[in-house]
């Protein structure tokens, strides 16, 4: 029997455990034990989630009050757990760095919502949905958790509808559908381009409702910046107050983590400004592990960068493609021309050359990196922009490439067009000043996901007893890359219906000991962030945060973005083991720290992306394989397509920490499956 | 009337203790002197049909409805409603400024309108000059019957309502003719805002082709109503009417 | 381009605060305004003073973070959000005066930053529908009028930046109420608690301290999600409805 397929008796499975026989980051890591989800579930794949909630505990209605819950983020996963945690009648506290919860980066999801509600009758079903969100993960998902996300996406629709989420609907009044992501049915609900918007005001609209009811408790401007961990078991947090600066300690039954993806340890992204990984981190150094962190999905249509001001990047839907064909010139001395003015015969429409049957659908990481090489030929349009290369000369290249809209207009005139993307044009326009009905638009990849995040068994506890991880935050449902609109699917689908279903097995042993302010652990934790907070106030160095977490950007992008690769890795890993040094010695941080201090904020996020950046690359060092978001230069085919190997690498990368100085602990969780079965996937 | 942030939800509203509950008591009572005024005009143009018909118009007022009602009947019950309109107007008005004021204590050091009418920015200082003009218009036709041409203030004059209006806008009292003049463009201006005002505050602009038909509405009684009033004085000081 | 700043400095909310005026070389036409910012506050760290505290986040004028009143213009002169002005908007050399919402139900926190935290509870007070999680029948079968749906997702775009109050010279957030109850009451799933919610969110906004609308329509001119003026008419109807209904 193979390692890790002893909870699944009675099932075949499809599948070996892997094993690793190269080893790339020899000297950076450290072995550890494998690691098996203790949660997991058993049984045919269809019945595991329901059984589970049948067999998981309750806790009654009149004990639930005394339960306090913390849910740091207030995103989709954080805010819909809370409202419905609040709901059922927990005491529940919230906390969100903005200015109010329904700010979060949610927010800003355009496309749509999967759901496998089959209303075209196109053959859709909670199995396809399940399908496709595995292969599209390139089989590095657990495929329970899938499932499960399937199973559930249809009541999420359900809930949304009733809390007046303004959906699309049809000339009848029921709800429209589009297909998205390059997948064969029509599956995806949308609310125009703001789809995000509206469901993350569905779900903040709910939690304020509990808030008024006295349930939820909501703490904005504040920011986590360490769990505090009493006798093996997550029992609150400590989080700054933004306006006064005062370091507060907040205790807890549990403490759930739904604060996002990490995109922005790439400084350019198309996170918010806010976004950062600190909560999850300070979780991981106490001893949640960091699973998959390398897997990251670089979306291939954003606005590209205009220069070294750049602080944020903007992503264009996708849909686009289904109209845009995208092409470069053919010839270099071209690239300054106005694009209009270069014959047909001179352009090279790269994605069709190239993949023929699928041409500008195909998947995300295909056409981000067909676009990068095209500009590192020297092919690309748009302002010329400085890049340091490995040698430490500097290089300029044209990041950038055409998406043609002018064939589209052509054949469905300008009107259909502006219909269907209106305000993504003149978003477009405002941002680059250039109209996108004339000039074809430029475009160029960008950080967008995270697929990588804190390690999660079934239930979603992390490795941290007591300490809970939603959304884009945990690592669990979409392997090595994400399918389109189904970030909102998995934010939701925990928010709603896993969380609140899983975290009853482990309250109905509450309510814990109380805890007091004075106990040694959260006097510990506390003192900790405080003497954080100090030495940062007192470096006064000469580096501003902000340049120092640009070039921790420009490292990452480098060398640990589209395209990756051993020797290259390993140069990130020294500038950044530098860029630390460098950081702790030299950063400049005014103004005072019990007030509102916007550097003191960055400071303490940065400082937690540059140790993040390193595991990184150590984590995509160790994969010497291309899977999904993931591409390793080393292991593509002669075509040069991404090649996985499923015999080395088809296991959940969990790292644990190995303290300040120590190298970070690898655990493996080996991927079975018994429900589908391993394809290399080919877009040719 | 709080004018700090708090952090109390309010339960038990009430929506007739509410900002919108002052401002239907606004539109309403506007709405009562939109038509108080568009009869006033129209009993004004009398004047065009010489003394005779002018007189009789004015004493055909007060026998209004007898012998239902008692001499000059009519003319207090609307009197009655017109104070009642003025004080819910003008009380709402002040409330409503009030709040406004609070909530901004420190202005902007520049602030553009970019929307707004000339019309709607002036409504509140317009209001009190309009105020200031109904005192006086009293004074002068109602309660003490001023005389402010030739003749001082002799029966024949102040009790012949004629008389006393053509008396007032001669070439000589320019003065009263620019007066009224303003006052009737201050007039214009508060009704080509309230007018729409009203409208959109009673709830009846809920699509973008009702609010253009409510600012029509709004050009449309302004210009009738003041245009109205206005010929009267210009055409005395023009001798056309004596 | 070289600017020159007029930029409103404040401590803490208990500071008197003033316009400060400070020189930038350097501007590109392809910056974001806030971007504009960010230079400023690079140049201010290395002359040791204190950064400019302005609020941001998704940077793509959606999340409604940001805010300020840019020569006297909510968002400044274009229709969208701070984040979303590029400085091809601007000339070299001009003057740009930068203030914070200015209401006394959003108290300044530093600088550029206000406290909108009254619109939270705007919301808390009624707006939203209840339904609990799970309680929800299937989502097509109350179907919603295609108009009455695009009227409701219309309205819905609100991003509670609060450039309505900013703009508004009664400091009214009659057209953020009005967004939220046009969109909650064109919905099918909004009507049982459609004259409570206008009451209860009315009077929270009454309590908050924000003035009464004069229907003047500076709030919606400076919108950046374009939400018009309808929205308000809208409320006072659904408010006179309550009267009777309610």
């Amino acid at each position: 029997m193979a390692a890790g397929t002893h909870y699944l008796p009675g099932l075949t499975p499809t599948n070996e455990a892997s094993v690793q026989k190269s080893d790339d980051a020899a000297g950076y890591y450290v072995l550890g034990d494998k690691l098996v989800d203790p949660k997991a579930p058993t049984g045919p794949i269809a019945e595991r989630w329901t059984t589970r909630k049948f067999e998981n505990r309750l806790v009654n209605p009149a004990n639930r009050r005394k339960l306090d819950v913390i849910i740091v983020g207030t995103g989709l996963a954080g805010g819909a757990a809370a409202a419905t945690l609040g709901e059922a009648g927990y005491n529940v506290k919230t906390f969100c760095y903005q200015d109010s919860p329904r700010r979060a980066h949610s927010i800003a999801a355009q496309g749509g919502i999967n759901a496998s509600k089959n209303y075209k009758s196109d053959g859709d079903s909670d199995y396809r949905l399940f399908y496709d969100t595995v292969k599209g993960g390139d089989y590095r998902s657990r495929e329970s958790n899938v499932y499960r996300l399937a199973e559930v996406s249809t009541n999420i629709i359900d809930q949304c509808v009733a809390q007046g989420v303004p959906f699309a609907r049809d000339y009848g009044g029921l709800l429209d559908n589009r297909s998205f992501g390059g997948v064969q049915v029509s599956r995806t609900f949308y609310a125009r381009g703001q789809t995000g918007q509206q469901l993350l005001l569905g779900a903040y609209q709910a939690m304020e409702r509990q808030v008024a009811a006295g349930t939820v408790e909501e703490f904005t401007r504040h920011e986590m910046l360490d769990v505090i961990i009493v006798d093996d078991r997550a029992r609150g947090i400590v989080a700054r107050n933004m306006v006064t600066g005062e370091i507060e300690t907040h205790l807890a039954d549990a403490v759930v983590l739904a604060t996002g993806g990490y995109g922005n340890v790439f400084y350019l992204s198309t996170n918010a400004m806010g976004s950062n990984v600190m909560a999850a981190w300070r979780a991981h150094r106490k001893g949640a592990y960091m699973a998959n962190p390398c897997y990251t999905q670089i979306h291939p249509t954003c606005i590209p960068v205009t220069g070294a001001h750049q602080s944020k990047l903007t992503l264009m839907s996708e849909s686009l493609r289904n109209d845009g064909r995208i092409w470069v010139p053919k010839n270099a001395e071209d690239c300054t021309k106005d694009p209009r003015d270069i014959p047909e015969e001179d352009r090279d429409y790269f994605l069709e050359r190239i993949y023929p049957a699928f041409g500008n659908l195909v998947p995300r990481d295909i056409a981000s990196r067909a676009a990068k090489y095209m500009c590192d030929e020297g092919r690309g349009v748009g302002p010329e922009v400085e890049e340091t290369q490995p040698d430490g000369s500097v290089k300029k290249f044209r990041r950038g490439v055409y998406l043609d809209l002018g064939a589209a207009i052509e054949r469905l005139g300008k009107d259909k067009i502006e219909e269907k993307y209106d305000n993504l044009l003149d978003m477009y326009e405002r941002i680059t000043g250039e109209n996108p009905y004339e000039v074809p638009m430029r475009i160029y990849p960008a950080v967008h996901y995270v697929m990588g995040g804190l390690w999660v068994d079934y239930e979603l506890q992390t490795s941290i007893t007591g300490l809970f991880c939603t959304g884009e935050a945990n690592f669990s449902d979409h392997g090595a890359n994400r399918l389109g609109a189904s970030a909102l699917m998995q934010g939701l689908a925990d928010g709603y219906f896993v969380l609140p279903n899983t975290i009853t097995d482990y309250l109905a042993d509450g309510p814990f000991d109380k805890v007091d302010e004075s106990h040694p652990a959260v006097v510990e934790a506390l003192d900790g962030v405080k003497s954080r907070v100090e030495k940062l106030m007192s470096i006064n160095g000469e580096r501003s945060v902000e340049s120092i977490h640009k070039e921790l950007g420009q490292i990452m992008w480098e060398y640990c973005g589209m395209d990756r690769n051993a020797e290259g890795l390993k140069t990130a890993i020294g500038l950044i083991r530098e860029l630390k040094k460098e950081f702790w010695t030299n950063v400049k941080v005014l103004g005072s720290a019990d007030s509102l201090n916007q550097d003191l904020e960055k400071a303490n996020r940065v400082a937690d992306f540059i140790e993040l950046g390193e595991l990184m690359c150590i984590d995509a060092l160790n994969r010497r394989e291309s899977c999904g978001g993931h591409f390793r230069s080393e292991s593509q085919t002669e075509e040069g397509e991404a090649l996985r190997h499923d015999d080395e690498f088809a296991y959940v990368a969990a790292w644990e920490f190995g303290g300040e100085d120590g190298a970070p602990i690898l655990h493996k969780e080996d991927l079975i499956y018994t429900a589908i079965e391993m394809k290399q996937r080919s877009y040719k | 009337m709080r004018a700090v942030a708090t952090t109390t939800l309010i339960k038990g509203a009430r929506s007739t203790r509410s900002t919108i509950a002052l401002k239907l008591l606004m539109a309403a009572s506007g709405i009562v002197f939109i038509l108080f005024v568009l009869a006033h005009m129209y009993g004004n143009l009398k004047a065009f049909s010489g003394e005779m018909a002018y007189n009789e118009y004015a004493e055909h007022l007060r026998t209004f409805g007898e012998p239902m009602l008692p001499y000059g009947g009519l003319l207090w019950i609307l009197r009655i409603v017109l104070l009642g309109s003025l004080v819910a107007h003008v009380g709402s008005a002040v409330a409503l400024s009030i709040r406004a004021h609070a909530q901004r204590p420190v202005k902007y050091a520049v602030k553009k309108n970019k929307a707004s009418s000339l019309s709607s920015r002036t409504m509140r200082w317009g209001g009190v000059a309009l105020l200031l003009f109904v005192v006086w218009h009293l004074l002068q036709f109602t309660i003490v019957k001023v005389n402010v041409g030739e003749g001082g203030q002799t029966p024949q004059i102040t009790e012949n309502p004629y008389q006393l209006l053509i008396n007032a806008f001669q070439p000589e009292q320019w003065w009263m003719v620019l007066i009224y003049l303003a006052s009737m463009l201050a007039l214009a201006f508060h009704l080509h805002h309230g007018t729409f005002s009203a409208i959109q505050t009673l709830g009846f602009t809920n699509t973008a082709e009702s609010r253009a038909r409510a600012r029509v509405a709004g050009w449309v009684v302004a210009i009738v109503v003041a245009g109205g009033f206005s010929l009267v004085p210009l055409f005395t000081v023009f001798g056309v009417i004596s | 381009m070289k600017l020159t700043l007029k930029i409103w400095r404040q401590a803490n909310a208990s500071d008197k605060g003033a316009l400060k005026t400070y020189e930038l070389d350097g501007v590109s036409q392809d910056m974001s305004f806030l971007e504009m910012l960010d230079l400023l506050n690079e140049q201010l760290l290395h002359n040791d003073e204190e950064p400019v505290a302005f609020d941001s986040d998704c940077r793509e004028g959606i999340c409604g973070m940001c805010s300020l009143m840019i020569n006297g213009e909510a968002h400044g002169p274009e229709v969208t959000t701070t984040c979303q002005l590029h400085m091809r908007s601007f000339k070299d050399g001009d003057t740009i005066t930068i203030e914070p919402w200015r209401a006394a139900s959003f108290p300044i926190v530093k600088d550029l930053i206000v406290d909108r935290s009254a619109f939270d509870r705007i919301i808390q007070n009624g707006g939203y529908i209840s339904a609990n999680t799970g309680s929800a029948p299937e989502a097509n079968s109350v179907p919603a009028p295609r108009d009455k749906a695009m009227r409701a997702f219309n309205t819905a775009t609100c991003i509670g930046c609060g450039a309505c109050v900013a703009a508004c010279p009664n400091g009214s957030a009659s057209l953020f109420l009005g967004a939220k109850i046009t969109h909650l009451g064109e919905l099918p799933q909004g009507q049982p608690e459609r004259y409570s919610r206008v009451q209860s969110m009315l009077a929270q906004h009454d309590h908050e301290g924000f003035g009464g609308c004069t229907n003047i329509g500076e709030c919606a001119s400076a919108c950046p999600k374009e939400i018009p003026l309808d929205v308000i008419s809208q409320l006072n109807k659904d408010l006179r409805n309550s009267m009777i209904l309610g």
